[in-house]
């Protein structure tokens, strides 16, 4: 009975599915363009403003500027903009890549000789990641001041890869054990020494797994903004303090903050658009995939 | 299987990570609890000793601390409301068959990559700026008296900031469950004449519970610790209108130079982390079963 109505009813539903639908997709698609619009105009508009003239730039709503690149070689040569950026660059690549130093063996372990503990251990990491920087801040601050770390890059560095490993071993931890284990018995029936079974079998399957972990860690590092604006100043300062600095209103210079703005989130924004499904990945623990 | 030369090889190979997160998680964190037991000031630093209770009296009892709980539940259940919901509504239009739907996710994803100094300043200078932000403008345009966004209301333009922040996270996360969905079961409740508002209520939200559980605990914890956003545009205030814990617990700290307050406020802090941790870990740790 039951199939038969379905049937039945199917054929009527398909004519009509189809009229509704195009209808339908225009009005979606009108509506998502909007909200989209909505949302990512703050962007826009600091792009747009980040090409005009200071005067410009507080004359109200004008979505057309002159396209001077004036407001980009100010940043450049009155504020220095190549320092903070390098310190960014060498802070969250260098997190990243102690993190994956670290955190590849132990997720390597934990996904291809789990023991009964395995799961604990990773529940503990995470936990790591729940305490909140303010609680911890005041002892870090003393340690950092009396062991000479404050406003160093090194320190920096630390604190990022420390605040980052447990995601990092999560990550890594959800692509490993997605690696089949039949792989490794065939590779070793077909006479694989270990360390071929290691570069021709595990590695090539292991690789995007880990070029997403750090895609994503890298992002986390360039954009953290607690321990880099409290444990640095002039010296080790990356992009997120230097564009803090200009909270201070020393005149409106908003061109010049869109200038310094945009080419701060320029190479993360790319960044993040290919890595959106691995961010849903990581940053749920592999809860939602 | 496991032979006891990889499962000691195994030990090795985690004993890097594990022993750096233990000194990380037990170091700072007992010094924290000493300290709040201390008398310490960074401007006093001679003067040091036993306090006993005095630290938490003395921050517990400070109507900042409690115009601070306030404003990080505030500020907290605002963002979460506008973000959950909104997510639902943006997750639900995106997954809709659309033209462009991928430069359209793209954009919608790209506040979430911003950092928290730049997003806070745009949106202070440029949208809402009393005289020359897009607001004000807009205001203008309707013959309206602009508002001065931060010095009326601070503490709600922080919450629209940082929700535009983690609206594409929420969304991001829910349109990936909403994808999940079963087609076919979407279809077959269609055909037994199930309305959209009967197949949101009864197959779509009970089938991204999981999701929006782990979007609101995994943002409660972000969202505990939001800071940069209210250094760079209120610092605070007015007064202590849009401070909160995390806010009090550096005022306290690199402002008063109160070493002992400071860390009976970060005590707190620790705690009502944890408590939301214990929740999500359980909802992560189900996962893991599977």
């Amino acid at each position: 009975m039951g199939v038969v109505q379905h049937g039945l009813s199917c054929g009527e539903n398909l004519i009509m599915a189809r009229r509704v639908s195009t209808r339908h997709k225009v009005i979606a698609t009108f509506a998502a363009w909007l909200v989209a619009f909505v949302i990512f105009f703050p962007i826009l508009y600091m792009v747009i403003t980040s090409l005009k003239t200071e005067p410009e730039a507080i004359a109200g709503i004008n979505l057309i500027p002159s396209f001077t690149l004036e407001s980009y070689v100010a940043v450049q040569q009155q504020n220095d903009y190549f320092k903070p950026f390098m310190n960014s660059v060498v802070i969250a690549l260098g997190s990243t890549l102690v993190a994956l130093i670290i955190a590849i063996p132990a997720a390597w372990s934990m996904a291809f000789s789990p023991t009964k503990r395995t799961k604990d251990i990773l529940m503990w990491m995470l936990s790591t990641k729940m305490m909140p920087a303010v609680g911890v801040l005041v002892p870090l601050f003393i340690i950092f001041r009396d062991t000479g770390l404050l406003d160093t890059r090194i320190g920096l560095t630390m604190i990022l890869t420390l605040i980052n490993l447990p995601i990092v071993v999560w990550m890594l931890y959800t692509y490993f054990r997605e690696i089949p284990g039949e792989i490794l018995e065939a590779a070793r029936m077909d006479g694989a020494s270990l360390s071929g079974e290691i570069i021709y079998v595990l590695t090539p399957m292991a690789v995007p797994g880990i070029a997403s972990t750090m895609l994503l860690n890298i992002i986390l590092a360039w954009n953290e903004a607690f321990w880099t604006l409290r444990l640095a100043a002039a010296n080790a300062a990356p992009l997120t303090a230097f564009i803090a600095s200009f909270s201070s209103p020393q005149g409106l210079f908003w061109a010049k903050l869109s200038a310094a703005s945009t080419l701060a989130i320029a190479p993360i924004l790319i960044m993040g658009w290919f890595s959106q499904r691995q961010l849903v990945r990581g940053l749920t623990f592999g809860a939602v995939k | 299987m496991a032979t006891r030369q990889t499962r000691t090889l195994a030990r090795f190979m985690m004993a890097p990570a594990v022993v750096l997160l233990l000194i990380w998680m037990i170091v700072p964190l007992s010094m924290t609890i000493w300290y709040s037991f201390q008398n310490y000031n960074l401007l006093n630093p001679m003067t040091r000793g036993f306090a006993g209770w005095s630290n938490y009296v003395y921050f517990y009892t400070d109507p900042a601390f409690y115009q601070a709980i306030g404003n990080t539940l505030m500020l907290v259940g605002g963002v979460l409301f506008i973000t959950v919901v909104g997510g639902i509504l943006l997750a639900l239009l995106l997954d809709q068959p659309i033209f462009g739907q991928g430069i359209v996710r793209i954009l919608v994803i790209s506040p979430f990559f911003v950092m928290p100094p730049v997003a806070a300043l745009v949106w202070k200078n440029m949208i809402m700026h009393p005289g020359y932000g897009v607001f004000a403008d807009i205001s203008r345009f309707f013959g309206l008296q602009p508002v001065d966004w931060f010095a009326q209301y601070p503490l709600f333009s922080i919450i629209i900031i940082v929700a535009w922040q983690w609206l594409p996270f929420a969304t991001l996360i829910l349109l990936t469950a909403l994808q999940s969905l079963d087609e076919e079961q979407k279809e077959a409740a269609e055909m037994d004449g199930a309305n959209f508002l009967n197949r949101f209520w009864y197959l779509t939200l009970p089938h991204l519970a999981r999701a929006i559980t782990v979007v609101i605990l995994i943002q409660t914890i972000f969202l505990l610790a939001v800071y940069a956003e209210i250094l760079v545009t209120t610092n605070g205030g007015p007064g202590y209108a849009s401070t909160n814990l995390a806010f009090l617990i550096y005022r306290t700290a690199l402002l008063s130079y109160d070493v002992g307050g400071a860390s009976a406020g970060g005590v707190i802090a620790v705690i009502l982390a944890n408590i939301v941790a214990i929740f999500l870990m359980r909802a992560v740790g189900r996962n893991l079963d599977r």
